[in-house]
């Protein structure tokens, strides 16, 4: 039996629509490949030149320079960090836990011309040696957008779990 | 004595005789009924570290925490009195404060609102009229700690029994004084801390501080990311002035940059670090004079050693390293990153560089503490292999030999400390 489907009904926010808002969860969605896929080096290509990748300790700040943060990187650390992550002297990075991580529940939080805010939620499982670590975050991204590029401005991962114990890491958020 | 561990005999031989002069049993990583006895004759016997005072800066400040598997809290109260009272009411058990840390006039159970006092007093008991013959208030307050402190670092013990903290630390006195010094004319406060935990047990991590041996092969990734100065100044493994010595009690210091052993002694020839220039400047317009500059610049990586404390802090260049025991093959640490305290246009710049430099190396997306948390994962795993077949603590052991001041030392690569360490192990676990 044939039935006539009904269209679906609007999204709760008008902003999901935007085509500025889909090309930053495109952007967002491609980041998370490539932290799954350890590409890494693609990954850090990413990122506006003044760019920082934060992941942070305390859940209510947004002063990360005069806090402890689990991760506070700007270019120069970035850079580092890849190299870390990629040249084989780091034993935790060498034997890392497979990942695999679901980005959704987005929400567009500011969207102007040329940049995007969005907030979303991240559950990454990752695997290693027996066991499986479920790593819980809500993230912030805030996307530049170029005709020569959309690049990530800032991303802030915020851990369900960040002032407790989480196992030290062999991979990025 | 047991001269030899062997597979028929290993689950026979007394936990303290599984501790030699150069090796211990593997078992003592794996077995959870010697886990279970270092948690009564090690964790509750001796003074355990729960806090440093700028986490209690004023009446009411309090934190949660650990001693050994038991919850506590540390709170300062009206007197300014520092207490450590049981986290677990009288009533029927429950956990009184869930809260990491904070500022409260008190703390009432949320079962049935039995209400205590910073000290640990019982204050109030909803309907009293059914308790009326059957119990006096004065008798149910919260149990509490014997609570010591030293040089700003906070002790509590459940032994009321066992000697005064400062009869404990002994000779460790002299080396907190000088790690304090890395407040460069200012005290020290908490600055952060980041936790994370691993699957191993806990005497693996307090080896670890005291390990100068793993540090270039463990933390060659940290080692080729930093500017060539901290390179060098880590690069300790052929310097034979870089020694360890054993302190007594189980403590023991390892000195990796000796230059930096007591901040005090500067005779100017250091330059100070390129890397730091910027907070050069911030510091100078902030109007410090280059004494007072050098002193803080000088001492950002903090001093040039390990102290550890025998059981569960070390006191590690520039933070604390904390352990706490979960089980047999599960330990929590905490890395407690410090700076200066004082005006916020001097320490602020300071402290910036600070939490990045602890950022860089620690925690659990550090580009040091990942490394060495594999490292313990593996020992876990491995060690599960033959319980009988001794981990090797004898590195240097034949070129050991007394300091001016009596201390046992040798090379800070050899494992000094770490017998150190495992000798008080011994003397506790043997104590009936």
């Amino acid at each position: 039996m044939t039935e006539t489907l009904q269209p679906p009904a609007k999204p709760a926010n008008p902003l999901l629509a935007d085509p500025r808002v889909t090309r930053a969860i495109e952007l967002v969605w491609h980041e998370a490949d490539l932290l799954d896929r350890k590409e890494y080096e693609t990954w850090q290509e990413l990122y506006a030149d003044d760019g920082r990748y934060v992941i942070p300790i305390d859940p209510e700040t947004e002063d990360f320079e005069n806090t402890l943060n689990m991760v506070y990187d700007d270019a120069r650390m970035r850079r580092m960090r890849v190299t870390r992550m990629t040249e084989g002297y780091a034993i935790a990075a060498v034997d890392a836990a497979r990942t695999v991580r679901t980005v959704s529940r987005f929400v567009p939080a500011k969207v102007c011309e040329d940049e995007v805010t969005v907030r979303s939620a991240q559950i990454v499982v990752a695997y290693k040696r027996g066991n499986h670590d479920v790593w819980a975050a809500e993230v912030t991204h805030r996307i530049r957008l170029s005709d020569h590029g959309d690049r990530i401005a800032l991303k802030v991962v915020r851990l369900i779990d960040s002032e407790d114990a989480v196992p030290a890491a062999g991979f990025l958020l | 004595m047991t001269a030899e561990f062997i597979a028929e005999n290993i689950y026979d031989i007394a936990p303290s005789d599984l501790v030699l002069a150069d090796r211990v049993a593997g078992r003592m990583y794996t077995d959870p009924e010697i886990f279970e006895a270092e948690m009564t004759k090690i964790f509750e016997r001796t003074w355990v570290w729960v806090a440093h005072e700028s986490e209690l800066p004023k009446a009411g400040s309090f934190k949660s925490t650990f001693v050994g598997r038991q919850p506590v809290i540390v709170t300062k109260d009206r007197k300014g009195t520092v207490n450590t009272l049981l986290n677990r009411c009288r009533h029927r058990g429950a956990s009184l404060c869930e809260q990491r840390t904070g500022q409260a006039n008190g703390f009432t159970c949320p079962y049935h609102a039995w209400s205590y006092g910073l000290d640990g007093a019982l204050r109030g008991i909803p309907y009293p009229d059914g308790y009326e013959g059957v119990m006096e208030k004065g008798d149910m307050g919260l149990k509490k700690l014997r609570t010591e402190s030293y040089g700003g670092m906070v002790f509590a013990t459940f032994d009321n029994d066992v000697a005064p903290l400062e009869d404990f630390l002994g000779d460790v006195k002299l080396w907190i004084d000088r790690f304090m010094k890395q407040g460069g004319g200012y005290p020290v406060k908490v600055l952060g801390t980041h936790r994370f935990r691993f699957r191993g047990n806990w005497k693996i991590q307090l080896e670890n501080t005291t390990d100068g041996y793993h540090f270039p092969i463990v933390h060659r990734s940290w080692m080729a990311s930093v500017d060539a100065e901290t390179a060098d100044m880590m690069s300790f493994m052929t310097d034979p002035t870089a020694v360890t010595h054993d302190l007594g009690n189980g403590h023991s210091v390892m000195q990796m940059v000796p230059e930096h052993s007591d901040l005090d002694a500067d005779n100017g020839s250091e330059p100070l670090q390129p890397r730091f220039a910027s907070v050069v400047t911030e510091l100078k317009s902030a109007g410090l004079g280059d004494a007072e500059i050098r002193k803080l610049v000088r001492a950002m990586h903090g001093t040039g050693f390990n102290l550890n404390l025998f059981p569960n802090v070390s006191m590690s260049i520039s933070f604390l390293r904390v352990l706490r025991p979960v089980s047999v093959d599960e330990t929590l640490i905490e890395h407690v990153a410090l700076g200066p305290d004082g005006p916020a246009e001097i320490v602020d710049p300071v402290n910036r560089e600070r939490l990045r430099i602890h950022e860089h190396f620690q925690g659990p997306f550090g580009f040091g503490t990942p490394d060495d948390a594999e490292g313990w994962d593996r020992v876990q795993r491995g060690a599960q292999g033959a319980p009988e077949m001794p981990i090797m603590v004898n590195r240097g052991l034949a070129r050991e030999t007394p300091s001016p001041e009596g201390w046992a030392t040798s090379h800070v690569t050899d494992e000094t400390g770490m017998r150190a360490a495992y000798d008080k192990w011994k003397q506790m676990m043997s104590d009936d």
